[in-house]
């Protein structure tokens, strides 16, 4: 099949970027979208071109390195999907798909698809941590967690950290991840004694890295790849309200 | 996690850094740096704020409303609330004073909720300096699309709504204190586009409300992925409610039904 990709083109940092067009005529639909984009570079290296330089790793959906907005989403249009595992199918013979990097202050474009996702980790490095001892594993029925609990955490534990929550947010929010780290170590017992000193610093990181504030639009939900629930924002907001105004926080 | 993005960002960096300084002859090209200065104030409690205010604001709503139907027992009757809110406190805070308590606890709230929303919405424009091309194509519902200029056709109307049936400057009839025959003039049929100004108006109030009900649960907290359906959908009727509550009175006079 024959697929139409208008991508976004930019040299480094500092250059402006621009949409360029091309077409790619052999696109097989069991194809993946990170395959397609090989297909077009492959193409693109034999004209003497330089390829579209894009972000990927484990290329099965569990690493988060793949990004993409693709016809305005994160992703691509299938639900619950990330763009590795999206396939050509999806699209229809002929069709023109738009390719854009992730937007956000927050995540400057390094080169054509790929962006900075540094700020993440530096949210991560401020709070998404436990202090435990390392070396013998402790016997598991030592520190029962409910079901309940364990469930949220492991829901909350699914995040990738890809960053599409902020590329779709209209306010360009990270809340969505915070929430997910937050909500991931809170549930847990070994999460308590940081609970709620990780839930300023994490959010004064992500503040500071640029990112906006949430509204609660939900866009964040509907356009995460591992369905991260929008309720680990509401986790979020309680926790601050609780480590701030109740001062729950250990060290003012 | 993409653990290894530190080091391939910055050996990326310094490739790109050497391409920009060849390739922009003459073209100083400055690349934006990442936020400098820490927000003064982290959106979450701005967006507390914005809940906070909004408590107020729709418990104030409710009591209006309420005290609207009196129109539907007559003249006096709400002509005579109209002379009794006035006097609430009055001993303490004299005649008018528990009146004007109130509106300046609804200035703040109003300031406040406005404030903070369009602090939240200068930092979103900001987090977002390069638009997508093909759009925003994850878009919420109708509802929290149209908070923002909803909220601002609602203060155009609170204003409006203030000089007419307040100060009586935009009212036909204009009498203090002569509720009945101040409604009646406004909403008379012949003025029937003030009529549909105030149903547009609530309309854009039903839908602020609605969605701005279940994001105060949200910012305090309250909601959950089980709660969520039914706080929606408490917000949905609750608002429906109250406007259903206002819209009946102009609807009402306007076609002589009162």
């Amino acid at each position: 099949m024959r697929l139409n990709l208008r991508v976004w083109r930019q040299k480094d940092l500092a250059d402006k970027g621009r949409m360029v067009d091309y077409s790619v005529e052999d696109a097989s639909e069991d194809m993946s979208f990170l395959e397609l984009i090989d297909v077009l570079n492959e193409k693109l290296i034999l004209q003497g071109e330089d390829p579209v330089a894009f972000d990927h790793d484990c290329r099965e959906g569990i690493c988060g390195a793949c990004s993409m907005v693709i016809d305005g989403q994160p992703h691509g249009p299938q639900k619950a999907t990330t763009t590795c595992q999206l396939h050509v199918r999806q699209f229809s013979d002929g069709d023109t798909i738009t390719v854009e990097p992730f937007r956000a202050g927050a995540f400057p474009v390094i080169k054509d698809l790929v962006v900075d996702r540094n700020a993440f980790d530096k949210i991560i490095q401020a709070g998404g941590y436990i202090s435990a001892n390392t070396g013998s594993a402790p016997e598991a029925h030592s520190t029962p967690v409910p079901k309940a609990a364990a469930d949220r955490s492991f829901a909350a534990a699914n995040c990738i950290g890809c960053g599409a929550c902020v590329a779709a947010c209209p306010n360009g929010s990270a809340s969505l991840f915070l929430g997910a780290k937050l909500t991931h170590l809170g549930e847990m017992p070994q999460g308590q004694p940081e609970r709620y000193d990780r839930v300023v610093n994490m959010v004064e990181t992500h503040d500071d890295a640029g990112f906006g504030g949430c509204t609660n639009t939900g866009a964040c939900a509907t356009a995460c790849p591992k369905e991260i629930p929008l309720d680990v924002i509401s986790q979020l907001n309680k926790d601050y309200l609780a480590a701030t105004v109740r001062g729950k926080r250990r060290k003012a | 996690m993409h653990w290894t993005a530190a080091d391939l960002s910055s050996a990326l960096r310094v490739v790109a850094t050497q391409v920009s300084t060849k390739g922009a002859a003459g073209k100083p090209s400055t690349p934006k740096p990442p936020a400098a200065r820490r927000p003064l104030l982290p959106a979450v409690l701005l967006k507390f704020v914005i809940a906070a205010s909004s408590v107020l604001l729709v418990l104030y709503l409710v009591v209006h409303m309420l005290g609207n139907l009196q129109i539907f027992f007559g003249p006096e009757n709400i002509d005579g609330y109209a002379v009794w809110i006035r006097t609430i406190l009055a001993p303490l805070l004299g005649n008018e004073g528990f009146v004007w308590v109130i509106r300046i606890v609804l200035t703040l709230a109003v300031v406040g909720h406005i404030w903070a929303a369009t602090l939240l919405a200068l930092r979103a424009k900001k987090a977002r300096p390069v638009k997508y091309a093909a759009g925003n194509k994850v878009k919420g519902s109708y509802t929290t699309r149209t908070m923002r200029w909803g909220g601002v056709i609602v203060l155009l109307f609170i204003i409006y709504h203030i000089l007419d049936l307040t100060t009586g400057t935009l009212n036909p009839n204009g009498e203090h204190l002569a509720v009945w025959d101040n409604v009646h003039a406004d909403f008379a049929p012949d003025r029937w586009y003030v009529t549909i100004w105030y149903v547009v108006a609530l309309l854009a109030i039903f839908f602020h409300l609605r969605h701005g009900l279940w994001s105060a649960t949200q910012t305090f907290g309250w909601s959950s992925n089980r709660r969520e359906p039914i706080l929606k959908a408490i917000a949905t009727a609750f608002s429906g409610l109250l406007v259903l509550g206002f819209l009946i009175v102009p609807i009402s006079v306007t076609f002589g039904w009162i």
